[in-house]
């Protein structure tokens, strides 16, 4: 089945996003795993409207593309002015959240 | 008159046709190869992009001959059906998107040119950008250029023109910034993409529009969709359009061919243009991109025939556009001192002629002119390279820089004289059979002002070249050609114009630097020489003075205006199955374009042909020797013998002075853009926007928070106090408790955060998986 071999795909891009995310110190490199997370969802959302043939799941992509934009506008935002401020992005040395 | 029998022969057709989607492939392929690989090539990438294009243009002559035989084997009066090949591109929902090719006469045509210039100008780019730091890169935007134009020009359907159409904007501002390290480069580059994408927009309006509002007929009618140019061509012939819409698609294509092609208002990035290397400026800004406007009017005539009203009377937008194009962009070229800019607004200029063609119902001239336009203007630039390259120090300052150069540069002189004299219409040069058609022909429909105006701007193009050319190759050597040092030259640096900044890029400057100027190598030569022999010869492939044996193109480019009778929709080998309508229709005149086709379609409006008169070329030839004369007088008066009484009279006369005002400043249309416009929109929209934020909202705001204050004081004394309180405190210490144990959760440690999320999505996940097992 064609659809499959989108899925395994979408699912070890997912995988590699999930690790990217959780393992880098980087912000920016984290900014990208997250990207790698969301062309994830994209390819499942079209390996899907390919098996179902409509065209919701394309739709679906188109938006989460807009949003991933905007959302990587932001995030490169907050890491400039973060970087300005601090003079590093690594994410071990932002911990003022701590409870 | 057609007889029955005659109306059904098969046409023929070859491999060359059926495989001339791989023309944009092979360079396309070219650009990758040089992209990824270039760099490591004996030849820096140069070598595949000059072999994909010589390949390009060996498949290119090949659907050309076929064509032609394919013209031949079909009976006279004949709708000569395309060469249609398309295949599934990607489908979303219940909609097929295809991707083909469509080879008629008009893709011939252009296909040739473009592939032809595209070689020469490779040849040409290997000498002059010799040694260039990002030659690799140089080449592979040309070639991914040529790919680009070509794929537009064969596109069946009006994705894959769109696509090419964008392919051709981004190169078309890699070329101009090419040498980016210079901020005027960089600029104009990005003043080139902008204004260009300003018209993109109407592209993109204009095709949604099209397809929307013929998907229907076109599906129903003839199986294609209404991304299909046949199928919007036969749609806007059919009588089913409703004028508005088909009127307002029309307008927003012809934005996008106004952006594209230089007309006015959107003409001030061409000449900025001239900012990127000079091959660049001969192949995209002068003989083969800017004509993309042009060819898209071209190739979806029939909506502008109907939406614009073409052949009705009076004016249309399209004429008018062109006709004001022609005299503004022609006074330009006068006041300028860069050979470049000077060849820039000629350019302008004369695709303003094309557009009044088309406008007028002057289609086969205004084709033919994009023709024979290529070879003399690209020859004209290539010329204009050759002397900077080896003559001038790169410098493109005609008063400072050049002058008396036809001794030391015969070859550029001889090749830059043809094409000056084809470029102002003189007989039996190529331009004298194409614009003076197209005059010819826009008063013939009626359309006399426009004629007149046609005649004007041949007499400025006349005097313009003539001023270019006294300033370049007559009179006294100056500046650099006169073999001043190169030391000297750098010390005027600053005064010169942002073009021969980049001579310092260019390693190689202080090789050919010592010695004065020179011919220029058979690299640089060969093109012209080439380009030269077409200038002179091309017209004689359409010499309507000599009778209808010699209008070749005429036979193979122009659709027969027939009504067809499409049994078979799409498919090669259905094209054979065409009918004509009966003999007692078609003897008739065609109806297609004047009425509503009743059986068939039409897929190209009945055009009229002015008869040729030679009483009518004597006048333009003429106004053309009269430009020439007169402004060779004044040139030598005023550059050689420095008249007192010419000199400085723009500073002396108050009416004289204003006009070069507005001539110099370009008709202020680049400070209305930048200043006003822009400024529009950055200041007092911003300052309104503040205004409003600072005034309007926040007023609501403060009234809010005093209501609220108000109120909150008494919510505060009675029920805060006494009744919730009690309730918090004690479920404060609840929390307290539960909060010591989960603090070290709270690590601010975001990879942290992140574990935990992904994991108690795997859980959630998990227990889906096994809720719904």
């Amino acid at each position: 089945m064609l659809v499959n071999q989108f899925l395994f795909l979408a699912a070890l891009l997912f995988c590699i996003g999930v690790y990217g995310v959780i393992a880098r110190k980087n912000a920016v490199l984290v900014l990208m795993s997250i990207e790698l997370i969301l062309n994830a969802v994209n390819l499942n959302f079209i390996a899907f409207a390919l098996r179902n043939g409509n065209a919701d799941g394309h739709t679906f992509a188109l938006y989460i593309i807009a949003i991933a934009a905007a959302e990587v506008g932001v995030g490169l935002g907050l890491v400039l002015l973060i970087f300005r401020n601090r003079r590093t992005i690594s994410l071990d040395d932002l911990s003022e959240m701590k409870g | 008159m057609i007889a029955a029998a005659e109306a059904l022969q098969a046409l023929s057709s070859g491999w060359f046709l059926e495989h001339a989607w791989l023309i944009p492939i092979v360079p396309a392929i070219g650009f990758a190869i040089i992209i990824l690989f270039g760099k490591k090539l004996p030849m820096k990438g140069s070598e595949i992009g000059l072999l994909s294009m010589i390949a390009s243009l060996v498949l290119a002559g090949g659907t050309a001959m076929q064509w032609i035989d394919r013209v031949g084997s079909g009976a006279e009066g004949q709708f000569i059906a395309p060469v249609v090949r398309t295949w599934n591109w990607w489908q979303i929902g219940g909609m097929n998107f295809t991707i083909g090719q469509s080879i008629d006469g008009l893709a011939v045509i252009i296909l040739v040119v473009v592939a032809f210039i595209s070689t020469l100008v490779q040849l040409y780019s290997t000498e002059y950008l010799k040694g260039d730091r990002r030659y690799t890169h140089f080449f592979a935007a040309l070639t991914l250029f040529s790919a680009g134009m070509l794929a537009m020009v064969i596109a069946e359907d009006t994705i894959l023109f769109l696509l090419g159409w964008e392919i051709m904007g981004l190169c078309s501002f890699m070329l101009i910034g090419h040498w980016w390290e210079d901020g005027a480069n960089s600029r104009a580059a990005l003043k080139a993409f902008f204004t260009v994408r300003t018209g993109d927009m109407g592209l993109l309006i204009g095709i949604a529009m099209l397809y929307f509002a013929s998907n229907d007929w076109t599906t129903e009618n003839l199986g294609v969709s209404g991304f299909s140019i046949r199928g919007i061509s036969a749609w806007a012939l059919s009588g089913e359009p409703n004028s508005t819409v088909i009127l307002i698609a029309a307008v927003a294509l012809f934005i996008a061919a106004i952006g594209k092609s230089g007309q006015f208002p959107l003409h001030t990035w061409l000449p900025d243009a001239m900012a990127g290397p000079t091959p660049v400026s001969s192949l995209l800004h002068s003989s083969t991109m800017v004509v993309a406007g042009v060819f898209l009017v071209s190739r979806l005539y029939p909506v502008f025939f109907t939406g614009f009203d073409i052949m009705g009377p009076g004016g249309n937008f399209i004429m008018i556009i062109g006709a004001i194009t022609i005299v503004i962009a022609a006074a330009l070229a006068f006041v300028q001192n860069d050979i470049k800019k000077v060849l820039a607004y000629s350019t302008v200029s004369q695709l303003g002629y094309m557009m009044l063609g088309l406008g007028a119902g002057a289609w086969l001239p205004a084709v033919f002119h994009i023709f024979t336009h290529a070879f003399f203007k690209a020859c004209l630039f290539l010329g204009a390279g050759s002397i900077s390259h080896s003559a001038s120090h790169h410098s493109f300052d005609m008063k400072k820089d050049m002058g008396g150069l036809r001794k030391v540069m015969p070859i550029t002189f001889t090749t830059w004289i043809i094409s000056t004299l084809a470029l102002c219409g003189v007989f039996p040069f190529s331009g004298f059979f194409s614009k003076d058609e197209i005059i010819d022909n826009v008063g013939n429909n009626g359309y006399q002002m426009f004629m007149i105006i046609g005649l004007i701007g041949a007499f400025m193009t006349a005097a313009y070249m003539t001023r270019a050319t006294y300033l370049t190759f007559f009179g006294e050597p100056r500046g650099a050609s006169a073999g001043e040092h190169h030391d000297e030259h750098a010390t005027a640096h600053d005064a010169h114009d942002s073009h021969d900044s980049h001579d310092s890029h260019d390693p190689h400057a202080a090789e050919h630097g010592d010695h004065g100027p020179h011919e220029s190598g058979w690299r640089i030569t060969l093109p012209l020489v080439l380009l030269a022999v077409l200038a002179l010869s091309s017209g004689f492939l359409n010499a309507t003075p000599f009778g209808e044996k010699w209008e070749r193109i005429k036979t193979w480019v122009e659709p027969r205006a027939e009504e067809v009778m499409e049994t078979a929709p799409g498919g090669p080998g259905a094209s054979n199955m065409l009918a004509l309508p009966t003999a007692e229709e078609g003897a008739s005149k065609s109806p297609c374009g004047s009425k509503t086709p009743e059986k068939g379609v039409c897929y190209a409006p009945k055009l009229d042909h002015a008869k040729f008169k030679w009483s009518k070329a004597m006048l333009s030839l003429g106004i053309v020797f009269l430009g020439i004369a007169l402004s060779w007088i004044v040139s030598t008066l005023l550059y050689t013998r420095k008249d007192k009484r010419l000199v400085g009279l723009t500073e002396r006369n108050g009416v004289l002075r204003a006009g070069y005002k507005l001539l110099i400043n370009k008709y202020y249309l680049d400070a209305l853009y930048e200043k006003v416009i822009v400024k529009a929109v950055a200041g007092p929209i911003a300052s309104a926007a503040y205004w409003f934020n600072q005034n309007v909202l926040d007023g609501i705001l403060h009234a809010v928070a005093g209501v609220s204050r108000v109120f909150s004081g008494w919510v505060y004394r009675n029920i805060d106090q006494r009744v919730v309180d009690g309730t918090v405190n004690n479920s404060g210490k609840a929390t307290k408790g539960a909060g010591g144990v989960l603090a070290p959760v709270q690590s601010g440690k975001v990879s942290q955060y992140g574990a935990l999320l992904f994991s108690a999505a795997a859980v959630a996940a998990l227990v889906l998986v096994i809720i719904n097992s």
